[in-house]
């Protein structure tokens, strides 16, 4: 059958008469009510909606308008192209991304659904039955933050819970910034005899003030004085496993890298450490001495750091 | 088939290059990064076309939108739930159907 289709005046519940403003009110309307992003379940908002958005589509239009009145088109063909509504993806894999928006945590889902089977939902006053079903306890996203030198060493930190209780955990050596560690059993409690959930604790790692980290190598910035740079000499060097002394070469200069093997970040799975990266910085006193000024006036040496840059 | 954010704009030619960039720095579409370039995916394009219609048929302002788009991802996300759950009970033995379905009814009598 061609253009069986109903009026849009009436789809859109108008008079023929209607001002452009009435035709716009009475389309937010019912696009509210029958959008099938809105209607997850009802099959038939969509071809209500294409119905509605098709009879906007031709009365918003003064033109189209006024030739549909004078009889000249009728109300079809004015549908909008073929597309697919979110609601097609959102509970399918292409919707997962979205299934955690902020301010709701997955784990009420895991809470809605314990109770279904717990003794708050189905069990109520209906004794055996329903209420029996074992289920696995929800998981308790947890963060904590550690501090650089006991990341990168691991052992033993105190977690508070969220019910006051205190919970002893071992980190791993090398734990990176926004790893995320599971406590098995260590969640909600199950229901009905099923097994606890899990504690999930995701890591910050505070950054140091002189550490940097850098897949498993350690970089630090080292001061020396302008003595120590020229004549070279031993000077105390902090690593995480505390202080060392580092011989810097005679001659030294600012950004001169040096390595201390086996002083980085220890890799528990591949039982190795990397290294530690001392990078020199020469350092002038705030104030300049009066002895300094005085000897590195008397210095000349036919030395120019810009030569290529002055000739380019 | 994942499109770029050009390609996004001339299919949803109801948004604009700075809007497109503002819903995704606030996780409204959330697309993959990949090298310095945005990949929308099917769902995301939709997703972009459901904000647009938000936006213009339903009048939802900036301060709004969040607020919607929050919620229908809950009811999204516990449709997915439900269908799990669906599923599971779809595998129970049939006595045990029999028990669940009995204290739905009772429940919904109450």
């Amino acid at each position: 059958m061609v253009a069986a289709m109903s009026n849009p005046y009436e789809i859109l519940g108008v008079s023929s008469t209607a001002s452009d403003d009435d035709i716009r009110k009475a389309y937010r309307k019912l696009a509210k009510k029958y959008h099938p992003d809105l209607n997850p379940g009802k099959e038939e908002a969509e071809q209500r909606f294409k119905d509605i958005s098709a009879a906007y589509s031709l009365l918003s239009d003064a033109e189209k308008r006024a030739r549909f009145d004078r009889g000249e088109i009728d109300s079809s063909g004015q549908e909008r192209p073929q597309r697919q509504y979110y609601r097609d993806f959102a509970e399918g894999p292409g919707g997962a991304r979205y299934s955690h928006a902020e301010g709701f945590a997955s784990d009420d889902l895991e809470n809605i659904f314990s109770d279904l089977f717990g003794g708050r939902g189905f069990a109520r006053g209906h004794g055996a039955g329903g209420g029996s079903m074992p289920m696995k306890g929800g998981n308790l996203s947890l963060a904590l933050t550690v501090d650089f030198v006991d990341a990168a060493k691991g052992g033993k930190q105190r977690v508070t819970m969220p019910d006051g209780k205190t919970l002893d955990i071992d980190l791993p050596a090398g734990l990176e910034d926004h790893a995320t560690i599971r406590l098995k059993g260590k969640g909600l409690p199950g229901v009905n005899g099923g097994p606890p959930g899990d504690a999930l604790i995701t890591i910050t790692v505070a950054p140091h003030p002189w550490f940097r980290r850098e897949g498993d190598d350690v970089h630090l910035d080292l001061p020396v004085t302008l003595a120590e740079a020229v004549l070279g000499g031993k000077v105390r060097v902090p690593t995480i496993d505390g202080a060392v002394m580092l011989t810097v070469p005679k001659g030294a200069n600012n950004g001169t890298r040096l390595r201390l093997k086996g002083k980085g970040i220890p890799d528990p799975q591949k039982n190795a450490r990397g290294d530690q990266y001392v990078t020199v910085r020469i350092a002038l006193p705030d104030e300049t001495d009066p002895a300094l000024e005085e000897f590195v006036r008397g210095w000349s040496a036919d030395y120019n750091p810009r030569r290529a840059m002055e000739s380019a | 088939m994942a499109q770029r954010t050009e390609e996004v704009l001339m299919v949803c030619r109801r948004v604009n290059a700075r809007d497109l960039t503002l819903w995704v720095e606030r996780h409204w579409v959330r697309p993959q990064h990949e090298g310095g370039a945005l990949l929308f995916s099917e769902a995301d394009v939709a997703r972009v076309e459901m904000i647009c219609d938000l936006r213009e048929d339903l009048a939802l302002d900036d301060e709004a939108m969040p607020v919607v788009l929050s919620l229908l991802d809950s009811v999204y996300a516990l449709r997915r739930r439900l269908r799990v759950l669906a599923g599971a009970i779809g595998q129970l033995p049939p006595e045990a159907r029999d028990v669940l379905r009995e204290e739905l009814r009772k429940l919904e009598e109450e």
